[in-house]
């Protein structure tokens, strides 16, 4: 990849971006993952690895979030913007050599961010954890330039309408700038006090709301049509959900914080607004289950299809538990719990990396033009991820109404924390299987980059049979 | 692009967004920005100084240019005994908390009192303050820059406290911050249900000045918001920092020995294998006692993080 760095656009292959893009994603998740089963380890055993700084959890927690945040999902989604937003405009990505440049640029802003988290360098504030230097950056070499790549491309494409895929892409890179722009103002200009706070969690929240969850939900919107050859149900519930997401998930930040003295109109505003949010839920989760009507058998026999499908179904508890666990008869219960733990893991490794995982095997494939090396591999990451996250998800959805049931009923700290501890082993072994399943998914596409099937001209490879 | 939904979509789309923003960043703003800081918030902006967060001014977070809380009991300039007295003492170059460099974060009501009785505008970072909280008799509190009314500069005022009435809480803040231990210890006792354990939820004032706020989100261990109200042992706190388990035998807290840096209070060497050797011994029931804690030396983490938690009242 990196000799494409220096080439002339017009020499770099179709595709290079989303390749490279595509398997520092994947890398990323096995080093995101890999720290988050180490830091669960360390929530069961404390005593193993003990007494150097740099491998604390104190220091180690942000550089899981992030490296799963921001290298995982934000690269699996520049990968999906790399290789879908051209080919539903029918025409090529505006420039193959800024996608690259953007990828790499990612990559060592996310390492040297990373790396300074690590180190204590940070901000302390829950999910704008970077020092204000890198914030800039970010928001200058990493998010700007995948966003002007994504508008060129949309602007030159050469249909008439947009897909709903890329309504999204191009409004979702647009609202992380101005989010991530205003989320930082804390640091930029030094605002302090109950502004601090709130700018901390309406950052965090609108990172999920207007990045995340739309970007991941875009994807499905490809995925599915593309692969079962059905027509997407309807545009109209499309509409809908698009319109929603940027009505309702923009306003509801202040439910994060339900228990701090901020304002109490905002809070109950928040919370309302925070019921919404199943508007663009349950338009996107019918829109895409409808898609599949008569194409069910490819929930079993499609790799593609298994991770959308399963992601889209895991969407729904996400969604139920997101509307209703922030208004206040909920949210005095669980607030502050592991609860809140499993749900946000529910959505990022449930709901969101299943879409994303389908859309890098599909992206890779397509534009490696190789068929997946080995499906058995491929059974087993998903399989390893489902399974691991089930666990996660179960055993701090336990763990959390434990600590609730503690909080209110003014149970002593330490009953509560002996109380979690086999919920935190389990978490822990959780947490490790996902590990395990990446690690065969970075070595499945490995091979499929190197041994797989060529994909004839003129062929999808989902239409070839996978032959291991 | 020539396609007249979309010039319609675009402009419906500023609509959607811009009225979202107006409703949760603009009208919020408003009412925080009218918010008056109350004592608490005047106190922990003195202690904790400008930034616990990274910044240029300390941005390993390793307590560089951080101010000092310290109790006086005798006059700075004349040795004559006074009231014991809360002074923040701001030495040359270390930058002025929030509501100093902008009294408007205070309140119109202190931004006044703080200007016109406390001199605060008259502070130079480059020369050092030192701070104070008054109160006049209608129990309107402001801020006070002594070295202005007082002449009390800030090499008199920590040598006439001397180190055992020195508190290095803002030094202790930016450890508490770099070490994440807001990643399991909150800053906010909840308004619904944590009034009798961890203390009352703070106030709507409380915070003016402050960053980063750290309320936590994952309470994985108790809140601390008040914990010097509960625990102000430095012996519990010493073990506990050494080693959890010494003092709380279920305790899932990592440990912070590390902090005790390379000496201690003597000036020895710590022998951190030896410890955590004997320890295991300890923890695998072929010792009686476990080995002793070591004193920690008077600047090290330690004892900065030691008096970062002493000073949550």
């Amino acid at each position: 990849m990196f000799k494409y760095l220096l080439a002339k656009n017009e020499d770099i292959p179709h595709g290079a971006s989303a390749v490279y893009w595509g398997f520092s994603a994947i890398t990323w998740f096995v080093i995101g993952t890999a720290l988050g089963s180490f830091n669960a380890a360390k929530l069961a055993f404390p005593d193993f690895v003990t007494g150097y700084e740099f491998l604390s959890f104190g220091h180690m927690r942000q550089v899981h979030v992030h490296a799963v945040i921001f290298g995982w999902i934000s690269m699996a989604f520049g990968m999906a913007m790399m290789y879908i937003t051209p080919a539903l405009g029918n025409t090529r990505l505006w420039s193959e050599k800024l996608g690259l440049w953007n990828a790499f640029l990612w990559n060592v802003g996310l390492s040297l961010g990373l790396t300074l988290l690590w180190a204590g360098m940070t901000s302390g504030r829950e999910y704008s954890d970077f020092p204000w230097f890198i914030d800039l950056y970010i928001i200058f070499f990493m998010v700007v330039p995948l966003g002007i790549n994504v508008w060129m491309t949309i602007i030159n494409r050469r249909t008439q309408g947009i897909y709903t895929t890329n309504w999204f892409f191009g409004a979702a890179t647009f609202m992380l700038a101005i989010v991530f722009t205003v989320g930082n103002l804390p640091e930029f200009f030094h605002l302090t006090g109950l502004t601090e706070a709130y700018l901390t969690w309406w950052f965090a929240h609108n990172v999920l709301g207007l990045w995340i969850t739309p970007v991941a939900a875009a994807i499905a919107y490809y995925t599915i049509p593309k692969v079962t050859g059905n027509p997407l149900y309807s545009h109209r519930i499309g509409h809908l959900h698009f319109w929603s997401v940027v009505v309702f998930y923009s306003t509801p930040a202040a439910h994060h914080l339900m228990s701090a003295p901020l304002p109490e109109w905002l809070k109950s505003f928040a919370s309302v607004e925070g019921v919404l949010i199943l508007v663009p839920a349950i338009a996107f989760v019918s829109n895409i289950l409808l898609t599949m009507q008569g194409k069910w058998n490819m929930f079993v026999e499609n790799i593609e299809v298994r991770f959308t499908v399963t992601g889209c179904l895991m969407a729904i508890p996400l969604n139920m538990q997101g509307g209703f666990q922030q208004t206040r008869a909920i949210n005095w219960y669980i607030h502050g719990t592991g609860w809140i733990v499993a749900h946000a893991h529910l959505a990022l490794l449930g709901f969101s990396t299943f879409l994303e995982a389908a859309a890098v095997y599909l992206g890779l494939q397509s534009m490696m033009r190789r068929k997946l090396y080995s499906l058995t591999l491929a059974n087993i990451h998903f399989w390893l991820l489902l399974i691991g996250f089930t666990t996660y998800w179960v055993s701090m959805t336990i763990a959390g109404l434990i600590q609730g049931a503690g909080k209110i009923y003014e149970v002593p700290y330490i009953d509560v924390v002996i109380a979690e501890h086999p919920y935190m082993i389990a978490r822990w072994i959780g947490g490790t299987l996902v590990f395990v399943g990446n690690c065969f998914w970075l070595y499945n596409m490995w091979m499929t980059a190197r041994e797989g099937t060529e994909v004839p001209q003129g062929r999808m490879p989902h239409e070839l049979a996978y032959e291991r | 692009m020539n396609f007249r939904e979309y010039k319609v979509g675009a402009r419906f789309f500023a609509l959607a967004l811009g009225g979202s923003m107006t409703i949760t960043l603009l009208l919020p703003s408003f009412d925080i920005s009218s918010v008056s800081a109350t004592e608490v918030a005047l106190d922990k902006q003195l202690w904790a100084g400008h930034e616990s967060g990274f910044s240029l001014d300390d941005p390993l977070l390793l307590g560089w240019n951080r101010p000092e809380k310290v109790i006086l009991k005798t006059d700075p300039k004349t040795g004559q005994p006074i009231e014991p007295t809360t002074a923040y003492v701001y030495e040359k170059g270390t930058p002025f908390p929030g509501g100093v460099l902008h009294p408007g974060n205070l309140g119109k009501v202190s931004e006044r009192l703080s200007i016109d009785q406390g001199h605060i505008n008259e502070a130079s970072k480059d020369q050092g303050a030192v701070f104070l909280i008054r109160s006049n008799d209608q129990k309107q509190y402001y801020i006070e820059d002594a070295t202005a009314t007082k002449g009390w500069n800030p090499e008199q005022v920590l040598k006439a406290a001397g180190d055992a009435n020195t508190y290095y809480a803002s030094a202790g803040k930016s450890i508490f911050v770099r070490e994440g231990c807001w990643w399991c210890h909150t800053l906010l006792p909840e308004q619904t249900q944590d009034w009798q354990v961890f203390g009352a939820p703070p106030m709507l004032g409380d915070f003016n000045g402050e960053s980063p706020t750290a309320f936590g989100s994952d309470r994985k261990a108790p809140d601390l918001l008040h914990v010097g109200s509960r625990n102000a042992s430095k012996e519990w706190l010493m073990l506990h920092f050494f080693n959890p388990r010494l003092v709380q035998p279920h305790s899932i807290m990592p440990r912070f020995d590390y902090l005790w840096g390379k000496v201690d209070a003597n000036g020895k060497t710590i022998d951190y294998d030896k410890w955590r050797k004997e320890y295991s011994e300890y923890a695998e029931g072929k010792r009686i006692y476990p080995p002793e804690v070591p004193m920690y030396a008077s600047n090290s983490d330690a004892r900065h993080l030691i008096d970062f938690i002493l000073n949550l009242k």
